[in-house]
Formats: C-alpha cells, sequence, structure tokens
C-alpha cells in the first residue's frame, strides 16, 4: 500500500530543485524510450536542442509555438487557480479568432496602428462572451462549469466549420475559383498583419510581447490588489470568502470572463500574428486551448511562470514539426512532453508530501519518541 | 424519406458510433467512481495501434489472432488509464491536468505514432479484419435484419456491455458501491468501502474499454494504421458520457444519435432542405447544456445522475 501525506515542512531548496530533479528524471526515461527503440539519446537530444533554439530561424518558430500557449496558459491559471475549472480555453480561442478575423476583415482599411487594437479587442470580447456562458451558469445555478465549458468547446468549432465550410459567411473567400471547391477563409488585408518585434534574424511576435505584459499585470492584480486579495481567498476556500462577505458571484464572472479574453487573445494573435485567415482545421488540430491548461499546471498557476513554460513547449512544439521526416521518429516528442509532464506534475506534488510504503505509521506516543520525530 | 434510406442512415450510425459507446462505457465507468479521465483520445489510439500490430504479428486462424489483438488492445488501453489513476488517486494531481497531459503523451503527435513508427506498421494492409457475421442467418430480414442480425462482432459486443455495465450499475452490490464512491467518497469510506481500490478498478477497466473502442478502427473499419486515426472520437465519447447522464442504455442511444445527426444535414441537403449539418451536430452538446443548467437543485441534478465528487480527489486524513 503506498499512501501519500501532507508533509508539514518542505525545505525551501527542496521546492527549487525538484522540478529540475523531475526534468532529469524525464530525460533519463526519454533516453530509455530512444535506446530501447534503437535510437541514440544524446544525438537525439542535441537534434531537438537545435531545432528548438540554435538552427537558423528556430528560435523565431519556437516563439510562433509559445505565442498562443502563453495566452491559454495565463487564461487556464487565472481560472485554475481560483478552483474555477474553465476547460473551454479551446472554444473560446476559437471564438476569439472568429472575432479578430471578422474586425480585421470589417475595419481592413483602417491604419494599422488602429486596427490592431482593434481586432484584439474583438477578439478579448469575443472569447469573454463565450467563456460568460459558463461563468454564468456557474455564479448562478451552481452548473458544473467543467462540463458545460467542454461542451461549448464542440460548439465553437462547428460554428468555425459552419462559417468556413457550410455558408456563405462573410468569413469565407467566395471570389476565387478554387476557394469554391476547397473552401478557405478571406485572407486579411495586409494592414492587418501584426509587426513583430525583429532583431537581426530573430523575430518576436507582438502577440507574445503582448502576452509578457499582461502575465506581469495579472501577477500585479493578484498579489496587489483588492481584487485579487478576493480571487485568492476564494481560490483557497470559497465558504471563506461568502462568510466574509465578498461578493462570490461577481468574482466567478470576473474571473470566467478574464480567463475567456485571455483565450480570445490567443485566437485573435492566431489570425494577426501567424495565419491572416480563419482556419478551422488548422486551429482545431493544434489544441492550443487543452495545452494551455497543462502549460498553466507546470507553472503551478503562476503567470510570469507560464511565460517560461510556454516557451519550453513551444520549443518542443517546434521541435517535433521541424523534424518531421526520416531519421527522426514522428510521435517522439509528444512521448517526450508526456513523460516531462507526469514527471514534473508528479514530482511536484510529491515533494509537498511525503510518501509511506508499507502500513500506517504507528503515532509517536511518549514524549521522547516525539522529541526523535521532530 | 423511403424505408431503405432510413435503414441505411441507422446502419452507418452503428458503424459511427460503436467506437463511442466501447470508449463512452469506459469513461462512464472511470466517471462514475468521480474520476474524470480525459485522456480517451490517447487510450483509444494506444488502443488502435497496439491491436493492428499484433493481428500483423500472429500467425493463426484469423479469428483467433483478432481476438487476441482484441485483448491486447484492451491492455494497451488499460496500461496508459493506469498512469492516470496512479498520478489522479495516488498522487493527487489536478485529474484535468493530468487527463490532458496523458492525451499528449499517447496522442496522435505521441506515443501511438511512436509506436506505429517503430513497429513499421505504417502503409502496411491489414491482414485480419473482423467482418460482419449474420446471427442465425436473420441478415435478410427486411429492416430489422441489417440493423440487429447482420453487424460485425464488436457491434455485438458493445450491445452485450451496455446490458452489462447497466446491470452492474443496477442490480449489484458492487454497483452500488461504485455509485456511493463517485457520489459520496467519505460516505463510501465510512462504510467501509475502499474507494481508492474503486477508482483504481473503474479507471483501469474504463481504459481497457477505450483501447477496445480504438482497436474497432483498425480491426474492423479498416485493416490500416494511420496517425490520429481516430479523429476525435475520444473527445466525442467524454461527451457522450455527459450527454447521456452517466447510464448506459442512454450511452447507447447518445451514441447512434451523435453518428445520425453528423450525416442527417448531408442527407436532408440531398433531399433540398438545406440546413447546415454543424447546426445538427451541434444539437447533443447544446442540448446538454440546457439540461445541465435545468437541472440546478441537488434533487435534479441527483437525478441526472453527475457524480458529486466527479474531478475530487478523495483525502482520508483532511478536513
Amino acid at each position: 500500500m503506498i499512501a501519500i501525506e501532507r508533509s508539514l515542512d518542505t525545505p525551501r531548496w527542496q521546492r527549487i530543485a525538484l522540478p529540475f530533479a523531475s526534468l532529469v528524471l524525464a530525460a533519463v526515461i526519454s533516453g530509455i524510450v530512444l535506446l530501447v527503440s534503437g535510437h541514440n539519446p544524446i544525438a537525439t537530444y542535441e537534434q531537438i536542442y537545435a531545432a528548438s533554439f540554435t538552427s537558423s530561424g528556430a528560435l523565431t518558430s519556437t516563439f510562433v509555438y509559445a505565442t498562443p500557449l502563453l495566452f491559454t496558459g495565463l487564461a487556464a491559471a487565472v481560472a485554475f487557480r481560483m478552483r474555477i475549472w474553465n476547460i473551454g480555453g479551446e472554444g473560446q480561442l476559437y471564438m476569439g479568432a472568429i472575432g479578430a478575423s471578422g474586425i480585421g476583415l470589417l475595419l481592413g482599411s483602417w491604419p494599422t496602428l488602429l486596427l490592431i487594437p482593434a481586432m484584439m479587442a474583438g477578439g478579448v470580447v469575443a472569447g469573454a462572451l463565450w467563456a460568460l456562458i459558463p461563468g454564468l451558469l456557474r455564479a448562478f445555478l451552481q452548473t458544473n462549469e467543467i462540463l458545460v465549458s467542454l461542451m461549448l468547446n464542440y460548439v465553437a468549432g462547428l460554428v468555425m466549420y459552419f462559417l468556413i465550410y457550410d455558408s456563405q459567411s462573410y468569413w469565407r473567400d467566395l471570389t476565387s475559383p478554387t476557394a469554391l471547391v476547397f473552401p478557405t477563409g478571406k485572407t486579411l488585408a495586409a494592414s492587418a498583419t501584426w509587426p513583430g518585434l525583429t532583431i537581426g534574424t530573430f523575430t518576436l511576435p507582438l502577440g507574445f510581447i503582448a502576452g509578457a505584459v499582461l502575465a506581469v499585470l495579472l501577477l500585479v492584480l493578484v498579489r496587489g490588489t483588492r481584487f485579487g486579495f478576493e480571487m485568492r481567498v476564494m481560490g483557497d476556500s470559497t465558504s471563506a470568502a461568502t462568510y466574509s462577505g465578498m461578493r462570490t458571484r461577481r468574482i466567478i464572472l470576473a474571473v470566467m470572463a478574464l480567463s475567456g479574453a485571455l483565450a480570445g487573445l490567443a485566437g485573435a494573435s492566431q489570425i494577426g500574428d501567424f495565419g491572416h485567415v480563419l482556419d478551422p482545421r488548422g486551429l482545431e488540430q493544434a489544441q492550443y486551448g487543452y495545452t494551455g491548461i497543462v502549460v498553466a499546471a507546470l507553472a503551478l498557476y503562476n503567470p510570469l511562470a507560464v511565460v517560461v513554460v510556454a516557451i519550453l513547449i513551444g520549443a518542443l512544439n517546434n521541435a517535433g514539426f521541424a523534424l518531421q521526416g526520416p531519421g527522426f521518429p514522428p510521435g517522439l516528442v509528444g512521448t517526450m512532453e508526456g513523460i516531462i509532464l507526469f514527471s514534473v506534475l508528479g514530482g511536484e506534488i510529491l515533494g509537498r508530501y511525503r510518501i509511506r510504503v508499507g502500513s500506517r505509521v504507528r503515532p509517536p506516543e511518549t514524549q521522547a519518541e516525539l522529541d526523535a520525530a521532530r | 424519406m423511403n424505408v431503405d434510406l432510413i435503414v441505411a442512415v441507422i446502419v452507418s450510425a452503428i458503424a459511427y458510433g460503436t467506437p463511442l459507446v466501447l470508449a463512452g462505457l469506459g469513461e462512464l465507468l472511470a466517471e462514475r467512481s468521480g474520476v474524470l479521465n480525459l485522456g480517451v483520445e490517447g487510450m483509444m489510439l494506444m488502443g488502435a495501434v497496439t491491436g493492428f500490430f499484433v493481428s500483423q504479428q500472429l500467425g493463426g486462424p484469423g479469428w483467433v489472432v483478432l481476438i487476441i489483438a482484441m485483448i491486447m488492445a484492451a491492455a494497451a488501453g488499460a496500461l496508459m488509464a493506469l498512469i492516470h489513476a496512479f498520478l489522479s488517486i495516488t498522487v493527487r494531481v489536478n485529474q484535468i491536468v493530468s487527463g490532458l497531459a496523458l492525451t499528449i503523451f499517447a496522442g496522435m503527435a505521441g506515443l501511438s505514432s511512436y509506436a506505429g513508427q517503430v513497429w513499421g506498421i505504417g502503409g502496411q494492409h491489414g491482414v485480419h479484419q473482423l467482418t460482419r457475421v449474420d446471427l442465425f442467418g436473420l441478415g435478410e430480414i427486411p429492416v430489422i435484419g441489417p440493423i440487429l442480425f447482420d453487424q460485425d462482432p464488436f457491434v455485438y459486443l458493445s450491445w452485450g456491455l451496455v446490458a452489462l455495465v447497466a446491470w452492474y450499475l443496477y442490480r449489484t452490490r458492487t454497483g452500488l458501491y461504485l455509485r456511493a464512491v463517485g457520489e459520496s467518497p467519505r460516505s463510501a469510506d465510512a462504510m467501509g468501502i475502499n474507494v481508492t481500490r474503486y477508482r483504481y478498478v473503474h479507471t483501469i477497466v474504463g481504459g481497457a474499454l477505450a483501447g477496445l473502442g480504438g482497436a474497432y478502427f483498425t480491426l474492423a473499419i479498416a485493416p490500416i494504421w494511420t496517425d490520429g486515426l481516430t479523429a476525435g472520437s475520444g473527445w466525442i465519447a467524454i461527451a457522450l458520457v455527459i450527454f447521456a447522464f452517466w447510464r448506459p442504455d442512454l450511452l447507447l442511444l447518445g451514441a447512434y444519435l451523435f453518428g445520425a445527426l453528423s450525416s442527417l444535414g448531408f442527407t436532408l441537403q440531398a433531399h433540398g432542405v438545406q440546413m447546415p449539418s454543424e447546426f445538427f451536430s451541434s444539437l447533443p452538446y447544446l442540448m446538454t447544456v440546457v439540461v445541465l443548467a435545468g437541472a440546478s437543485t441537488t434533487l435534479a441534478r441527483r437525478r441526472i445522475g453527475t457524480p458529486a465528487s466527479l474531478g475530487v480527489p478523495y483525502v482520508r486524513e483532511e478536513g
């Protein structure tokens, strides 16, 4: 029988050392998987590292994958920290992409400087409204937000498919003959392209910069404002928040709207930074909304840590795509990511607890035993 | 609409729905014990790749090979579920996070793809395939023949399992205890029920059924392996369990309804009725949200069957 109980005093060094120990463990396990299947672990890791960071253009594409994960990671971190289980980031991202691309198409003649905030606002509003559906149901009817936000992901996906594949909607390209046979979205005007920050050969997407700024603002919001204090109290104990007179409904709604807005920004950035067209299949296959939840968990729901984790997971995803082809096994990167997730998530919690193997420990009975136990 | 068309729609709905029934029953068992497993897609893909690999490797009579392949597919799904069970029940990682991590680990760009590459089965054409079995020669009967008596063994198996799970949940003591564990683990524990063991067993059996559901794709639908060939079925199975309000009978109906609705738009368009298919496909999800929202009192919620402890780890020492 293995049991796990809360450990009362975790040394500080242990909390810092644990994630690194977990990463090393993950590297060892992945290495064994590689060896067993006839690959050289060291060479493979070097390949991944180069494809993520050092080879030509690698860093730029790492940030292409990191940017949406930064937003969806922040979206999940804000909600999960509050024990509001918004797993609708996926659908809120789709809605954000619909909103931002709609605005981008509608106001294509506007100057870029005005169009970018308008597109961001389109993503924010669409994502927040979509998140408010489970938010309102949770706040007023105590409906389980996990189930509702999950169901709405499928609906949002279908809305996106309807707009491009099954209707004559404003989002669909109806001009060219090929687009009538193979439906695609309208491509946005050049003025709707978000400019990145280019340093030499490296381009940092505007979305990533905005996401990093938002991460800092979120940290300030949670740590330094009254609202953040209320959020933290509610996250630790809903009943404590209610008894102390906090308006829990309002907090739930605010957190859901904020979370949905952040996921909506992920969708807006997909349009403005990268895609410039509403692409239902691409957005659905990427699963940024779901992966963001894992990113947030790895970051222990800390906004600043989300920035770092998003870059690392983005780097791995990028390597997975860049190394596709002969000489590199497909599926290896996902397998490694999984091993890292299991090891870090498990390790983090094990660090806060003690593992007890065997029968129940007899509690100390005499004062001498008690002193010895300390 | 003529009768032949209706029969064709139902037969195709059954083909579409069978992997959903198998994986959905598994998820239903896990959720009834209080464990939400969002890793269904990954478990299905592992079942699909393992089943196909085993069926390609073994020699012998086709039906023996296929049965062993199905068992191994179930074992692969169970093994994946064991990871989730250990992380979410013993280590108490958030169930949502652990399930999503499992989907990344085993999913389309993960272990299932890696295994397919290492085993070198991509592009191979399968030697064995489960075909339809005409039961008692009744397949020729008009209308009900093709629906009830001319299906592949997976379909008959799924019907048997639905009946078995329904009987188990509502007519056995263990099933009653399972529902108690999902509803109130603390009370169940006080009654002397081993909450941890119930959750482990049902999560793992759930994974086995998901693996079997995945194997339907490679052993019955088409004997080939490509990455991600379950194409989101695992996600729909999760929605289906909620849609069916955690009841096996509704799950069977729901799976076929999902299948029928997904093709209804096209069928109607062929008859000149212009309704987008997405409208019909989204109906089950919207209906579920409405019913969940409508059942806002505790009594109504209990009647619906949402396991009250779904997603909540059980800790004996605390509180």
